[in-house]
């Protein structure tokens, strides 16, 4: 199958360095504290952020001294073409433990003793790159929410097909069986929270694929920045009003 | 931009989904003509200002004309690429070549992600009205965009397409018109025959009505054929032409695990070798016994040819008739299921090679005339083409395409492509041998140059104190190989050690210093796989600096090589084994004939001719320690030429002598192989590349059994150990009895092939003939790809280079060998067919008569082996026509061919005298004919 073709454009029209569509927008479900919706093409998540708020079950706290994240991922029935049954699967628990480790890589939980913060993530529609979304979508709820955090956690996947390494991939390239690197980094302290890889890639190959999924991932991070300044910039036009 | 595309998808449960694609629309796509101002002009292909654009059909059926230099700045949409591309992966696959060759002025327009020229599907559209509207609005776009500078000349076959471009204000011609206006007549040679989907052709057919009736069976409806596949009424397959029998197909079934014959140019329906085909089985009363079957079908009778003696089962004739025939079991009736083909649901058309058939000329010159052409390959059918050069082209071998084939005519309707040469001529038949085995003799590109080191090449300092190359140049270290051989990859030392035991060393070019992976070069030599030896032609798998002199392992010069060093002890039991990269200096290139004279030569006691005794006495242990193992010494029947210097014709033949010299060298090249087969293995068990002959079944011995039954030999086949024993008994009163008993022997064995170690449990990585658990090819990396896979593989399992990123990928190394397969057995075919080539042109001028030996028994006549030239071919008791079945009379067990009064009779394996005679009964395919003295 041919993934780039000879003119160098992909299956939807893209070249190998550009990224989907992005559309973002905070305070999208009111009564949570923080929430977001984080479009990618066709992957559509929807974030929503409790907390920080006292501790619900004693037991799931093991250091006193810092707050505790939770997450929950899950995909919606109607997120694929066709039904789901599971709505827990190995998957999602998985994700959900991604996502909560990357989460609580940034937040300054020792700020806040005593307390946890609820994420809640939700696919709406699933085209590839849902990992990626979701963190992107959780950065924004929780920047939402105000809770302070070290920088944005910002993630986006490469892949590496017919020889050449693609950013962002869809459902149809993420199927193809090739690679996908799912990179997560803090932008601003340059530091990466999560890289993830299936399949195998020499180095030399791989360190192209990370290097392009860095690259997205600081466009992706401008964007989220403009996407909450101009959320600000709301807030303090209608309070001034 | 962004605009979604849906559509309807049955996925793989069977169950109809809706799917949602994202299309992103671009506005940095540019038109690619230099003379545009608004677009970037730096991937700009199209300089000339008359530009056409080709409609998908254009490009399916006449890929041939738009490969033809006269016909340039053409742009390709996008979409017609991704309709040719799921339509016909061949044409595709040339499409694409001539959009990326500088020299063509092909241009690829993705009008589907640009901006202006993407066409949203309109409800109850179909895809195909759909795809016409893209072009026509890409075109559109053009003529805009250019506006004055350049004319846009659309140019389908399609007629709606093209009324509703000319009602859109679109300029449109078909292809024809467009080749008329271009004053080219010999290029409407090139037109494929338009068929009835496009254009009907009324005038074609006015001239003879009477050939207007139906003369095979309609092809089912493709959804027809895929409800009859899954409720098991039709079967699929590849359809495989019997190479002997052109009116005899075979479609290997997997639905009823046994092959389908089918008989007869009528039930083939109109399929070719190599097409996949659906089959519905004959009912059971028609099911032909082999024996009744009759080639006499249409009136250009054609039967077995002499050819050069097959060396394993897959060249052979089929043998058609199975044991359970002669077990006198009258229920089970002998025959196999036979069945008709109901449709084609892949055609493997592609061109070939041939001549036409003789004929008059048409009163007026100048004009079309109708001829049948006639391939070389005996598998494929007459083609009907039209041709406006016949005069030219009647003695010439020229290639031609299929275009189509309906139930009217008997043959199937073609295009001339392109001319070979004059039939005879030697470069020309050669040139054909050449194109029928897919060998590729084009010369290398200038990327694949540019990857060879300056000459003049010598080791460099850098080389000499590189630590991972020893320096071996001390050494006496010489070459044997085949007299005036230019591409030396392999030499050898044998040096006495103080402890009594021997320093053997085994010498490989090193050829992996110079094809790095992922270059040009490598990409070449991959394809190629093989060099390709013919009579009196090498096609070089790589660049000839490199096999002639960088890598060559001359005398007197130093090279780099790759050196497999053993310990061994004076009774040939490998001590140690080690690898190195090394520098050598060869003292001495000797022949076979020169290695042999001097071990023969008992006055020479030099140190090079007691290295060369040594070695000798080391060899034969080895050889007779191999034998015990069971490795079987087969025969196979290799002639060579005496070529005349000067007219390049063939002076001589006889059959290729092998010395204890070549034994001796094989020897150690086997040795080398074997031990690092287990160096490759032990390092990467999951994808090193190796090398395994399959152990013949039963039923492939059947044939062997037969005979040797028929004369009163026992053979026990039970291992390789044992055929191996049994052959060594089988000593008959004359001195060639063994020798034939062994080529009858090896032709039933398959090929041995390679194969990548992950995709094979180790049992079956068994080498049957060398009785070896583990093989593989490392000692010819010159002139075969696989060894050069090996030299890698050796070269990582010793920590020198890291292992090239092909070898992580499974599927990939499994394509690499079955290409390394396909293009090995390629070669060789092509090698043969040149042998036969120039046995037919050495007995043209000398009728001979000669001694031969009867192999098979047939219904009318035996077929036999001429052991001084190495050919077989049919013997004929009766007549053409006549049916043998009347004087003659065969009895199978005792393998006789039995006049009917008792009066004569023929038995396996006994001497005949023959005269042999080429004769032409078809123009244009002169044969060999054996006759009985």
């Amino acid at each position: 199958m041919e993934y780039v073709n000879p003119e160098g454009l992909r299956l939807d029209g893209r070249r190998f360095n550009e990224m989907r569509q992005i559309v973002a927008e905070v305070g999208v479900v009111s009564k949570a504290d923080g929430s977001a919706v984080f479009e990618m093409g066709n992957t559509k998540v929807i974030a929503a952020v409790y907390g920080p708020r006292e501790i619900q079950n004693k037991s799931q706290q093991k250091k006193n001294d810092h707050a505790v994240v939770l997450c929950e991922y899950s995909m919606a029935q109607f997120s694929t073409g066709d039904r789901r049954r599971q709505k827990f699967d190995r998957r999602s628990t998985e994700l959900s433990l991604v996502i909560r480790q990357t989460m609580e890589a940034c937040i300054l939980t020792e700020l806040m003793p005593h307390s946890q913060i609820d994420i809640f993530l939700q696919v709406l529609q699933a085209d590839g790159g849902t990992r990626s979304a979701c963190i992107n979508a959780a950065t924004l709820a929780l920047a939402d929410a105000g809770i302070p955090m070290r920088d944005l956690a910002v993630s986006c996947s490469a892949g590496y097909l017919n020889s050449t390494p693609l950013l962002d991939l869809n459902y149809v390239e993420d199927s193809a069986g090739g690679a996908d690197v799912t990179v997560g980094i803090l932008p601003k302290l340059d530091k990466v929270s999560l890289l993830q890889m299936d399949a195998k890639l020499p180095m030399e190959t791989f360190e192209t694929v990370f290097a392009l999924a860095s690259e997205g991932c600081k466009a992706i991070a401008e964007r989220i920045r403009e996407v909450l300044q101009e959320n600000t910039k709301q807030l303090e036009y209608r309070r001034a009003a | 931009m962004l605009q979604s595309k849906v559509f309807n998808k049955k996925t793989r449960g069977g169950r109809i989904q809706k799917q949602v694609r994202e299309v992103y629309l671009r506005d940095d796509i540019y038109c690619g003509a230099f003379s545009c101002k608004s677009c970037d002009s730096s991937a700009a292909r199209l300089s000339s200002s008359k530009i056409i654009v080709v409609d998908t059909n254009v490009v399916l059926h006449q890929i041939d004309l738009l490969e033809n230099k006269a016909i340039d700045t053409v742009v390709v949409l996008s979409v017609v690429l991704d309709e040719v591309k799921n339509r016909n992966r061949s044409v595709y696959n040339r499409i694409r070549l001539l959009c990326s060759n500088p020299a063509r002025q092909f241009y690829v327009f993705s009008n589907h992600v640009h901006k202006d020229t993407y066409v949203q599907a309109m409800e109850k559209e179909s895809a195909n009205d759909h795809n016409d509207r893209a072009i026509r609005v890409a075109t559109l776009w053009y003529q805009k965009h250019l506006g004055d500078t350049s004319q846009v000349l659309l140019v389908t076959n399609d007629r709606e397409n093209k009324r509703k471009a000319t009602e859109e204000g679109i300029s449109a011609e078909t292809i024809e018109a467009y080749v008329k206006s271009l004053g080219q007549p010999e290029l409407l040679d090139l037109l494929a025959q338009p068929t009835n989907e496009d254009i009907t052709m009324e005038d074609a057919d006015d001239s003879r009505p009477s050939k207007r009736k139906l003369i095979y069976q309609e092809h089912k409806p493709m959804s027809e054929i895929t409800a009859g596949l899954h409720r098991g009424i039709y079967h699929q397959g590849k359809l495989r032409v019997n190479r002997f029998n052109p009116y005899e197909a075979y479609v290997g079934s997997e639905s009823i695990g046994e092959e389908i014959i089918i008989y007869g140019r009528s039930n083939m329906n109109r399929a070719f070798d190599g097409d996949i085909v659906a089959v519905e089985l004959l009912p059971r009363d028609q099911w032909q016994d082999e024996k009744a079957l009759s080639i006499a079908e249409e009136d250009d009778e054609e039967d077995d040819t002499v050819h050069l003696a097959p060396d394993n089962v897959d060249d052979a004739p089929r043998t058609s008739n199975l044991s359970h025939e002669t077990s006198g079991d009258k229920n089970a009736a002998p025959v196999r299921p036979s069945g008709r083909v109901v449709g084609v649901i892949r055609r493997n058309w592609h061109s070939y090679c041939g001549s036409l058939e003789p004929m008059s000329l048409p009163a007026g010159s100048g004009g079309t005339a109708h001829a049948l052409f006639v391939s070389k390959d005996r598998r494929i059918p007459k083609i009907r083409i039209n041709t406006r050069q016949l005069q030219n082209l009647l003695d010439m071998r020229i290639v031609v395409a299929v275009d189509s084939w309906d139930r009217q005519s008997r043959y199937p309707s073609g295009h001339y492509v392109r001319p070979i040469g004059k039939i005879g001529d030697k470069e020309t038949e050669t040139e054909v041998v050449l194109i029928e085995n897919d060998v590729d003799y084009s010369p290398f590109s200038s990327q694949v140059l540019a990857c060879l080191p300056p000459l003049p090449w010598s080791v460099s300092s850098e080389d000499v104190s590189n630590p991972v190359r020893q320096d071996l140049r001390h050494l006496l270290v010489f070459s044997v190989d085949p007299p005036g051989c230019k591409d030396i990859d392999d030499a050898l030392h044998c040096t006495s050690l103080p402890n009594g035991n021997f320093e053997l060393g085994v010498h490989i070019a090193d050829v992996t210093n110079f094809v790095h992976p992922g270059t040009p070069l490598d990409d070449e030599a991959s394809k190629r796989g093989t060099s390709v030896y013919l009579v009196e032609r090498r096609i070089d798998m790589l660049p000839k600096p490199l096999t002639e002199d960088i890598c060559s392992l001359r005398a007197d010069v130093e090279r780099l090589a790759f050196s497999v060093i053993w310990e061994m002890s004076p009774d040939a039991e490998i001590i140690s084994t080690r690898f190195t990269k090394s520098i050598i200096k060869s003292s001495a290139a000797l022949s076979y004939i020169e290695a042999q004279a001097r071990m023969d030569d008992s006055r020479l006691t030099d140190s090079l001719t007691t290295d060369l005794r040594n070695m000798n006495t080391l060899a034969k242990i080895m050889r007779q320690r191999r034998i015990d193992r069971g490795a079987l010494t087969l025969a196979s029947a290799e002639v060579k030429f005496d070529i005349d210097p000067e007219n390049h014709d063939p002076l001589n033949i006889g059959m290729y002598q092998i010395l204890e010299a070549n034994q001796m060298v094989e020897e150690f090249m086997l040795a080398a192989n074997v031990s690092v087969a287990g160096q490759i293995l032990k390092l990467f068990p999951s994808c090193s590349l190796l090398r395994r002959h399959p152990t013949p079944t039963r039923e492939m011995l059947e044939p062997l059994l037969r005979t040797a039954a028929a004369i009163g030999l026992t053979l026990d086949v039970s291992s390789s150990k044992a055929l191996a024993d049994s052959l060594d008994r089988a000593v008959g009163e004359d001195p060639y009895f063994n020798k034939l008993i062994r080529i009858l022997a090896t032709r039933c064995m398959t090929q041995a092939v390679y194969f990548c170690s992950g995709d094979l449990s180790p049992p079956e990585y068994h080498h049957y003939g060398l009785a070896a658990p583990l093989y593989t090819h490392f000692t010819s990396p010159i002139r075969r790809y696989a060894d050069v896979f090996v030299h890698r593989l050796l070269a990582a399992s010793l920590g020198i280079y890291k292992l090239p990123t092909v070898f992580q990928d499974r599927p990939q190394l499994t394509s690499v060998a079955d290409n390394l397969n396909y293009r090995h057995r390629n070669a060789q075919m092509a090698g043969r067919a040149s042998v036969e080539l120039y046995v037919l042109i050495y007995f043209r001028t000398r009728p001979t008569d000669e001694e031969a030996r009867v192999v098979k028994i047939r219904s009318n006549g035996f077929i036999v082996f001429v052991p001084k030239y190495g050919i077989e071919g049919p013997v004929y008791l009766t007549g053409k026509g006549e049916k043998g079945a009347g004087d003659w009379y065969v009895d199978e067990e005792k393998q006789k061919i039995v006049k009917m009064d008792g009066s004569l009779s023929y038995s396996v394996l006994q001497t005949v005298k023959i005269h042999m005679e080429v004769v032409e009964p078809q123009p244009n395919r002169p044969k060999l004919q054996l006759t009985l003295l």
